[in-house]
């Protein structure tokens, strides 16, 4: 079998489902929906007219000449998910998700979230839809991403703070979970990423699989040949698996994800799972993750919200497992200058999710040279980040030292 | 392979013409002295199974009382050793059988056979497993066979036909019949859903169900043993012991054991 055609529920050793027994019902119909919607042409037309005349899609893909000036000269295309409505990938799945909800009956969707770009996706559809709309959201986190918890309130939806554990996206996860187990009848679990159990992976990922589709065929059209690289961030790994897919059986595509390392791999601090983590169970799925020696799962620290999660998706931890991608932890600190330097060179502002896939670009451009081309997926834009960002460059010091004189 | 010890437990009490109190309590909750005396005081208030539940960093079928008891007990440092140690001290001084509740990621890394040689050891009947359904369990049906030790699987309102025949298959104990579709939590109603589920697991040929979630009164436990074999409360004596330590789950245990007389 290729590597394409894996459909779960395991990759290799990694998927499955590890989750209370009164959501398996839920999962089997979810998954018999999802099944019939695949080879239903009218879904796929309403799924694409959506993306169309909603999203925007297909997105465009960006050269990045003077950011390439950094990378080794080499050939750095930029796939424009922020560009989306709504600001990144996330909008792909929950549209996705969103019609499935709408064939199953129900009217009330539920979604966990941490920089908020998924949870503004999902009020946004819920909107769009009519569907009732509530969302889980660390309290550390609504406190760092403020603007997007305005967002999703101001398009209808009840954000939901999540006092309990670290107070970050593993604990708006359980929360999500505890809903969706008691209010199953009425109510859809719009997970944001290619992590939770069978068939939400699969399921995700192939909500995500037009961003690589279409960029395999615009770099194609570009270049005349494939990339050497494609490079993505990797939280849950949804945007990272929506890009790699398409390239998984292109052998001479390195695949490659930035985790986020936050002060660094071998500090305390950090979400680099793949690197850093073993095999363990968490979230309904076999995976690697952040535990302890008891199997306790461990806090993770990042700079970006939307990565600091001591999990990841079986898929990825199968494609690393096998050798067929890679995974790089990217400091912070890293991020933050690549952040810097995309805005200024481009005049793109990323978001601080992106921006570890764009230090990852600027490693894999110096090692190919002039003759490489490095495709980037610019998952979000940095909007939702402004004040994080002001506040690590000194900026808003510097305002208001400006309002003083 | 010896029988069961909770089987046994729950059928002589059935037999008597009610059915079984089985009690949940947290270990190293407020501390791990007093969670082992607390454990102690619910048998000595007419509890005939103990359900030893081990903190766990995500519970996600856990409502909030028991998060913020299994919470607290992390924050203190509890470690998996300390429980197989309340439950060796346990089982020194109490005779009822204890099964201890653990989500499945701290027996994975314990290493499963490593774990199960540890419970029995300790003197444990077997596992309550949450989060692991008989389609994932090959491993630790295969360990629990080798140890003779219990392996409770939960059944649901929403599970099929299909599932709760294997639920009856595979668990060794009782089957934890979900009264609601939810969480732990005490609840006013316990579902008749319960009801239901109680019956089709009947109709697949079980002789051990037991109903849980919810159930925080005298009146419900006896409610529920008109058609259960057991009735399992958890949230109920964890709040009991948050509020007045063991003295008070103490007449927590006696108050709800007047439902099964
Ligand atoms: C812009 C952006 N990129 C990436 C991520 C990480 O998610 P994933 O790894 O599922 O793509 C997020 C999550 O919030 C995000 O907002």
């Amino acid at each position: 079998m290729s590597l394409r055609e894996q459909v779960g529920p395991y990759f290799g050793s990694f998927g499955g489902r590890f989750v209370p027994e009164s959501l398996i019902a839920a999962l089997d119909e979810l998954d018999e929906a999802y099944q019939a919607a695949r080879v239903d042409p009218s879904f796929a037309a309403e799924l694409a007219e959506l993306h169309r005349s909603y999203t925007g899609r297909p997105s465009i893909v960006t050269e990045a000449r003077r950011f390439a000036e950094h990378a080794g000269g080499s050939r750095i295309l930029l796939k424009r998910e922020d560009l989306n409505h709504t600001g990144s990938h996330k909008i792909n799945n929950v549209l996705g998700q969103a019609l499935l909800a709408k064939r199953l009956g129900k009217t009330r969707i539920i979604a966990e979230t941490g920089a908020g770009q998924h949870g503004v996706a999902s009020a946004t559809a819920a909107a769009l839809f009519g569907l009732e709309c509530v969302v889980y959201m660390g309290e550390v986190d609504t406190e760092r991403q403020a603007l997007n918890v305005a967002r999703m309130n101001l398009l209808g939806a009840t954000v939901v703070p999540v006092t309990v554990g670290s107070r970050t996206l593993k604990d708006a996860i359980n929360e999500a979970l505890r809903d969706w187990v008691a209010n199953v009848d009425t109510t859809h679990y719009l997970l944001g990423t290619v992590a939770g159990p069978h068939p939400f992976p699969t399921m995700v990922r192939d909500f995500h699989a037009v961003i690589g589709t279409e960029a395999r065929e615009q770099v194609l059209e570009l270049t005349g040949r494939l990339p050497d690289a494609v490079v993505a961030c990797v939280g849950g790994g949804s945007n990272a698996m929506g890009i790699f897919h398409a390239f998984l059986d292109d052998a001479e595509v390195r695949l490659v994800g930035s985790e986020a390392a936050g002060d660094g791999v071998d500090t305390l601090h950090h979400a680099a799972t793949i690197s850093r983590g073993r095999p363990g169970v968490l979230h309904g799925a076999r995976s690697l993750m952040l535990q302890d020696e008891d199997g306790q799962t461990m806090e993770s620290h990042s700079i970006s919200a939307g990565l600091d999660y001591p999990g990841v998706g079986p898929e990825h931890a199968w494609l690393a497992e096998i050798g067929r991608a890679e995974y790089h932890g990217v400091t912070d600190a890293e991020a933050m200058d690549a952040l810097r330097l995309l805005s200024r060179t481009e005049g793109i502002i990323p978001a601080i999710e992106t921006a570890h896939a764009l230090h990852g670009a600027l490693l894999l451009g110096r090692e190919l040279g002039p003759d490489g081309t490095v495709l980037v997926s610019l998952s979000g834009r940095g909007d939702k980040d402004m004040e994080t960002a002001a506040r690590y460059f000194g900026l808003l010091d510097a305002a208001a030292a400006g309002e003083d004189s | 392979m010896t029988a069961s010890t909770v089987e046994a437990t729950i059928a002589s009490r059935v037999d008597a013409g009610s059915g079984a109190l089985i009690g949940y309590l947290p270990v190293g909750f407020p501390d791990l002295d007093t969670s082992v005396e607390a454990a102690v005081a619910l048998v000595e208030n007419g509890v005939d199974i103990i359900e030893l539940g081990l903190p766990y960093s995500d519970p996600v079928m856990d409502g909030l009382a028991i998060q913020a008891a299994t919470q607290a007990a992390l924050e203190r440092g509890f470690r998996l050793r300390d429980g197989f140690t309340a439950l060796e001290r346990i089982r020194s001084r109490v005779d009822a059988p204890v099964l201890v509740m653990t989500y499945w990621n701290p027996v994975v890394q314990y290493g499963v056979e490593r774990f199960a040689s540890a419970l029995r050891d300790a003197g444990g009947a077997g596992l309550i497993t949450p989060d692991l359904i008989p389609d994932e369990a090959g491993e630790w049906l295969a360990v629990s066979e080798e140890f003779g030790l219990d392996r409770v699987f939960l059944a649901a309102p929403s599970s099929s036909a299909a599932r709760l025949q294997r639920a009856v298959e595979v668990s060794r104990g009782f089957v934890y019949a979900v009264s609601t579709m939810g969480i732990t939590g005490a609840r006013a109603d316990v579902d008749a859903a319960a009801r239901g589920v109680v019956s089709r697991l009947r109709d697949a040929g079980s002789t051990s169900a037991c109903v849980g979630l919810g159930i925080s009164t005298a009146e419900q436990v006896r409610d529920v043993l008109e058609y259960a074999d057991g009735a399992i409360v958890g949230s109920r004596l964890v709040t009991a012991l948050a509020e007045g330590g063991v003295s008070a789950v103490a007449s927590a245990a006696a108050e709800l054991a007047a439902g099964t007389a």
